[in-house]
């Protein structure tokens, strides 16, 4: 019943006051809007950006580093075995770069129900020969289904079809880059020697884009039997597998398991690309502050207007205090005025903020580097949604709280005689 | 139980600033049940201040006041604006109509906040109040679209609407003119006499206060004078 009858004030002083509070509830309304643009915009850039590298990127990656032995000879060596050994220009030694069990690895792994997939794959250093030229380069030979369902392979290849580089033997899809300076078409056949110089001719089905120029001018793809045939190697040669778990924070602790467990070199994707993380966070930190400030920003203006509209209602107050409203009452009736005004301008904020997202997901955003990307990227993430309400309704409410006290605390009697 | 439906017992007040002034000393009455009272007194003897304190709006004095028979000291301001709410009905010298409703949910504002009756209920105890003041007809009107007298007689009706145990007046009619003065004091007079209804009304006009049933008069903080008239 009293609720209802403050309620009812409140709505009957917004009401009166309708061109006020409009314009505070426009306030609200235009900073969730821009908050949620703001964040959703960002939000989705940074996602592009992230995945235009983790995406990519094995959540671990197990193979066999080149390095120095960790015990050198004198180590072994009996009469020795307390002392501190000074060995000066260790050099690494030769390691075999392929990964030795490799089936009972991948049968384990398999098994792991942490991993979410895995692709295996050969790195090799190449010459594409060019005429009399050679350019150096990369031929990452890979499974190419595994690779698909894993890294979205297909997302960047621009021409040709994906799937071909499994059923042509001998094919080669080719960065873009490298492409264009070899002259290279899809359709093309291309001479490459291996590093123990072995030449072979290879068919180009596809040309790929990551995004990133330096890597497509040296980096091409082949098919796991294809890099096997070009380096002459039985069909168990694997020098590195890439690992995509359930969950991405588990890597680096997995890492160490498996690392540990297989007896190779593992990185996890913490490690091997903290800067991006790092850029995220940042950048999501910066839209955030500038989202609170405008509904800071708003909320002032909504202090102030509660401040006026107390000064223009003293009588009121005066009287309902003296036909016996508590100075409780009296506050309800205000922080349900800047609730009102919190609640319409936040929920007309979300919506316009939805809607101003959807604009800027229309606008075309063509890049070279970026061929999956055709409009601006978006992130339609609810959280924002949810964070941007909350907010709108605790500014809101903080900012009616204080004039809403200093009212509760007017004296009817001062105000009464004053006249 | 005592006889007084509102007691002033030992009721002192000053002013501290700059220097101490005492505004009421040692002021003690009561009133009963039904009776018609006026206090009267030149500008400045504190009777309006002893108003506001019998009103419980002022705290600040020393001494004991009694509301039917409970004591108003050290009750806290939500308490305060219950006893208000429920036993007092004010009329100010200036009506305090909020123009954001209409004169009936005007009238029935105090009503809906005790929550004793429904809102029909209290609609058309609001309806008879006014027709008790001559002003049903303007119900559904805005405050600002009314007269000086008519706000006025608005205001009488939103005092009664919860059947006070008293009424109290600071100069009710020291905004209006000659006419609607008497309109009001007829009122007020009607109010007394058919109604029983306690009245204390402050004002500083003779005429008014010699048709009252008592007259209290007071000077510099002190009551000098309560006379019962007999035949007013």
């Amino acid at each position: 019943m009293n609720t209802k009858l403050i309620a009812n004030i409140a709505k009957a002083l917004l009401i009166a006051r309708w061109k006020q509070s409009l314009v505070a509830a426009i306030g609200v309304t235009f900073s969730i809007t821009m908050f949620v643009t703001l964040l959703s915009f960002m939000s989705g850039l940074n996602e592009m950006l992230d995945n235009l590298i983790l995406n990519r990127s094995p959540h671990i990656k197990l193979f066999n580093e080149i390095k120095a032995s960790k015990t050198q000879a004198i180590d072994l060596y009996e009469p020795y075995k307390q002392a501190h050994h000074f060995i000066r220009s260790i050099k690494p030694g030769a390691v075999r770069l392929e990964l030795y069990n490799v089936r009972s690895i991948i049968n384990t792994l398999e098994k792991d129900p942490a991993v979410l997939g895995l692709a295996p794959k050969i790195s090799t250093q190449v010459f594409y020969n060019v005429g009399s030229i050679d350019l150096t380069g990369v031929i990452n030979g890979i499974d190419v289904e595994a690779e698909n369902k894993l890294f979205k392979f297909n997302d960047y290849v621009t021409s040709g079809n994906y799937i071909d580089l499994k059923n042509i033997p001998n094919s080669i899809i080719l960065g873009k880059a490298a492409a264009d300076k070899m002259l290279a078409k899809v359709g093309d056949v291309i001479q490459v020697s291996s590093p123990n110089g072995e030449r072979t001719p290879l068919k180009v089905v596809g040309l790929f884009q990551s995004g990133l120029v330096d890597i497509d001018k040296v980096q091409s793809y082949a098919s796991l039997s294809t890099a096997q045939k070009l380096l002459g190697k039985p069909n168990t040669y694997i020098t590195d597998i890439n690992i995509k778990l359930k969950d991405i924070n588990q890597a680096p602790a997995l890492a160490k398991t498996y690392g540990s467990l297989f007896n190779v070199d593992a990185e996890d994707i913490q490690t091997t690309n903290s800067q991006f993380e790092t850029g995220s966070s940042v950048r999501s930190t910066i839209s955030y502050a500038v989202g609170i400030t405008l509904l800071i920003v708003a909320g002032f203006g909504i202090y102030n207007i509660l401040n006026m509209m107390i000064y223009e209602k003293m009588d009121s107050i005066a009287i309902l205090k003296a036909s016996g409203f508590s100075g409780a009452d009296v506050k309800y009736v205000f922080v349900g005025i800047a609730l009102s005004i919190g609640i319409f301008g936040g929920l007309a904020g979300l919506l316009f903020g939805f809607l101003m997202s959807a604009g800027i997901d229309q606008i075309p955003f063509n890049t070279a580097s970026l061929p999956t990307i055709k409009t601006y990227p978006i992130n339609y993430n609810p959280k924002f949604y949810l964070i941007g309400g909350v907010f709108s309704i605790v500014t809101t409410y903080l900012a009616g709280l204080f004039p809403a006290r200093k009212a509760s605390k007017i004296d009817p009697v001062i105000i009464i005689r004053g006249k | 139980m005592g006889k007084y439906i509102l007691s002033a017992q030992g009721i002192s007040k000053s002013f501290h600033d700059p220097v101490t002034i005492p505004i009421l000393k040692d002021i003690n009455f009561g009133i009963t049940k039904g009776e018609f009272v006026s206090i009267i007194g030149k500008s400045g003897c504190g009777k309006s201040t002893l108003l506001y304190i019998l009103s419980t709006m002022d705290t600040d004095f020393s001494g004991q006041l009694l509301i039917d028979d409970q004591s108003m000291i050290g009750l806290k301001e939500a308490e305060l604006a219950k006893v208000r709410n429920e036993k007092i009905g004010f009329v100010f010298q200036f009506h305090y109509l909020l123009n954001e409703f209409d004169v009936l949910r005007n009238v029935m504002l105090p009503g809906l906040k005790l929550g004793k009756y429904s809102e029909q209920e209290l609609e058309s105890r609001a309806i008879e109040k006014l027709k008790i003041l001559g002003i049903d007809n303007e119900a559904l009107k805005k405050p600002n679209q009314l007269s000086g007298g008519q706000k006025q007689r608005v205001a009488i009706a939103r005092a009664m609407i919860n059947d006070p145990l008293i009424i109290m007046g600071d100069e009710p009619t020291g905004n209006l003119d000659k006419k609607n003065s008497v309109i009001v004091f007829d009122i007020f007079k009607e109010l007394a006499h058919s109604y029983k209804q306690t009245l204390l009304i402050v004002t500083h006009d003779h005429e008014f206060a010699s048709s009252t049933d008592r007259i209290i008069e007071m000077e510099d903080g002190k009551i000098i004078g309560d006379k019962v008239q007999l035949n007013p």
